[in-house]
């Protein structure tokens, strides 16, 4: 048990809503939501599939502990190809969407084909209907889910949907579920507005049942004290969040700043965990109102925050004074350091509308600032800004761009491709900062050489939540390694990528990993789970899910070549902080891996590789 | 000898009088170590997790010993984390 062993196909291009049983074979080789949803995804697509045509699907899928009592245990996914990429997409979403997903009797949802006008799906335990949307198509996810559960007399329904943003092919729209959590990554939200999908709604209430009630909660209950007792997640994370790191990684002089050309930002400070909590002046409140936590999260890093009402932002727009849901480390990175901006209200602004309608945060912040430096440069200029002043440190510009990529319009349609085509568009390739068509998210890895590995390596495209070496490298999580040196990074980052597809795919959040190893979570799955889990088969299991999502990149088009990363951090040296002089020593990383791989010099899997994982 | 302390999230509130975005000037005797830093301004040492004199990790082990020299910037944070 554990798995609801039964999944929900949606054509949308025949409006036809199917149960059928989950493949059980399937889920003891790649356990659930990120490994057993990509596994039905490669089995079924096209690798050479255009992510936005009918033939491409999406599946929504929780893993077996989601909806358990086990800590953090609310999590989904998103696996699709991506829009931003063209490679597989996982996008992972905390909330209280996944739990509400499984307690309707599914582990997943797959997606096919296309509706002809905008329809959202409707879940109440075994009833499942596509319904008429086009009252919320053209409004944003705050909207539509407010619209959604007032339409059907239930605040307990739970929502993901897409924005403006989705419906207007931004490249990089996000889903969004329960106001402000969000599969955030790599356009999943771009493919769900083209399959003219608006949302799914759900609720229910049939439970969760387990193998051995008695020992999965003693397990559970284990793994909840690791997590009380370790500092990290039991002190540092809720009380400070992720903002906390601003400093920090600022310190360590690998906080990517101006589009890359820096790697520390004066102003980082003032946009940081510390400033949250700092009382502002015009009525002695602080931007941060409270912790948050997810369905059955016992670490609550989540922050709430609000904007200074006499900001320029909201001062005659009171419906953006309320508090909302960040800033959390990452977006406050992309809307502010990449960009060269410190006013934290004018981020958390942007960052409200990137909620609202639908747009991840890092890849819009990263490419307004790959926009800035080519307005700086002369690329660009007020004519194709539409007479916006583009100039990095412009807060003002932001959060008119925020807007307008929301929407869709004006320049904003522009950001909306991304960096990479747009930077290609202005025949200035590479300022893009990213790999695989994604951006980079906050660490720049001239200062924490792992991260460059990773970035490369991310079936994902440019990823932190692929391989967190910042955890060891700066951290010293599980334990400490020199983020400047190259030497053992490979096996470092190997580790990492393999531990966390088995975190993705048991229901739970990652960072449960600050405290818990996969020793902490085996024994959590093998009591709720059908068949034996030990640390070693979850092992196996992340190292199977790892080079499958390789081998469908490899077959959709990608090689070894893509594993790279932009000449400006191979060749420009870091000007400042401890890394100062420095590359990024790429080229000394991944022959290595490729070794520790069992991939062939080119990065292409082998054949023994293959059968050893039963792939 | 002058260095610059810089005490993040909870260790804040040890920061002297002055101290402007979570920075302030220290004069120490020469040859002073991290922990002496920390104890002159009643920073828990059992707190301070993550140490960093400019930029550059200092493990537990060599906090008592390592000496600082002017012009250092110490830093510290509690147990955080992120991503």
């Amino acid at each position: 048990m554990a798995w609801a062993k039964q999944l929900l196909r949606v054509d949308l291009t025949k409006g036809t809503c199917t149960n059928e049983a989950l493949n059980m074979e399937w889920a003891q080789s790649y356990l659930g939501q990120r490994g057993l949803a990509t596994k039905y995804y490669v089995e079924e697509c096209d690798p050479k599939v255009d992510a936005l045509s009918l033939d491409n699907k999406m599946i929504m899928a929780t893993g077996p502990l989601t909806g358990t009592c086990a800590s953090t245990a609310g999590r989904y996914s998103v696996i699709t190809k991506g829009a931003l990429t063209g490679a597989i997409a996982c996008s992972n979403s905390g909330g209280f969407f996944g739990n509400e997903m499984k307690n309707a009797g599914y582990d997943m949802i797959i997606f096919e084909g296309a509706s002809k006008s905008p329809v959202y799906l409707m879940i109440e335990n075994d009833s499942a209907q596509l319904l008429d949307a086009s009252e919320y198509w053209g409004q944003t996810v705050w909207d539509t889910e407010e619209g959604i559960k007032d339409k059907h007399g239930d605040a307990q329904i739970r929502v993901a949907s897409i924005g403006v943003a989705g419906e207007q092919g931004v490249k990089f729209a996000c889903i969004v579920n329960d106001m402000d959590r969000a599969a955030g990554r790599s356009g999943v939200g771009t493919v769900m507005g083209s399959k003219n999908l608006k949302a799914v709604a759900i609720r229910g209430t049939k439970g969760v049942a387990v193998n051995d009630p008695g020992a999965f909660i003693a397990a559970a209950n284990a793994g909840k004290a690791v997590l009380a007792e370790n500092a990290v997640t039991g002190q540092g994370l809720p009380a400070f969040g992720t903002q906390v790191l601003m400093n920090v990684i600022n310190e360590t002089g690998s906080l990517p700043t101006h589009n890359h050309r820096d790697v520390q930002f004066d102003g980082a400070n003032n946009i940081s965990a510390e400033a949250m909590a700092e009382p502002r002046a015009s009525d002695g409140k602080p931007n941060l109102v409270t912790n948050a936590a997810c369905f059955g999260c016992t670490i609550a890093c989540g922050r709430v925050s609000t904007i200074d009402r006499e900001h320029y932002t909201v001062k005659d727009r009171p419906e953006y004074q309320k508090a909302s849901g960040g800033l959390e480390y990452e977006a406050a990175w992309a809307l502010g350091a990449a960009t060269g901006i410190d006013d934290l209200d004018a981020l958390t602004f942007a960052n409200f509308i990137c909620n609202e309608q639908g747009i991840d945060p890092i890849s819009f912040g990263a490419t307004v600032g790959a926009a800035m430096e080519m307005f700086e440069d002369g690329v660009i200029t007020d004519k194709d800004t539409g007479g916006i002043d583009l100039k990095f440190g412009n807060a003002q510009a932001l959060t008119e761009l925020a807007e307008l990529t929301g929407r869709g319009e004006g320049f904003g349609a522009e950001i909306g491709l991304g960096s990479k085509l747009l930077c290609e568009k202005h025949g200035k390739p590479e300022l893009s900062m990213s790999v695989k068509g994604q951006e980079f998210p906050a660490y720049d890895s001239r200062g924490i050489q792992g991260m460059g590995l990773t970035y490369a390596t991310s079936n994902r495209g440019a990823c932190h939540l692929r391989s967190y070496t910042v955890a060891s490298e700066v951290l010293g999580i599980p334990e400490k390694t020199d983020p400047l040196e190259t030497d053992g990074k490979a096996g470092l980052v190997k580790a990492f990528q393999d531990a966390t597809a088995a975190f993705d795919s048991a229901g739970l959040c990652i960072f449960t990993s600050f405290a818990w190893t996969l020793d902490d979570v085996a024994p959590q799955l093998d009591a709720a789970c059908d068949g034996e889990w030990t640390t070693d088969k979850l092992l196996e299991v992340g190292e199977r899910i790892w080079n499958l999502e390789r081998k469908y990149n490899m077959d959709a088009g990608f090689t070894g070549k893509d594993d790279n990363l932009p000449a400006r951090l191979l060749k420009d040296a870091a000007k400042t902080g401890p890394a100062e002089g420095k590359t990024c020593g790429l080229d000394k990383m991944l022959p290595e891996y490729y070794e520790v791989r069992g991939w062939t010099p080119d990065g292409v899997p082998s054949n023994e590789t293959l059968d050893r994982l039963a792939l | 000898m002058i260095i610059r302390i810089k005490l993040y999230a909870s260790l804040g509130q040890h920061l002297p009088s002055g101290a402007v975005k979570n920075e302030a000037d220290l004069d120490l005797d020469e040859g002073a170590t991290p922990v002496d830093a920390f104890s002159r301004l009643n920073v828990p040492l059992e707190q301070c997790h993550l140490v960093l004199i400019n930029g550059l990790f200092v493990p537990p082990a060599e906090r008592p010993t390592r000496a600082l020299v002017a012009g250092d910037h110490l830093a510290a944070w509690p147990p955080v984390a992120g991503g």
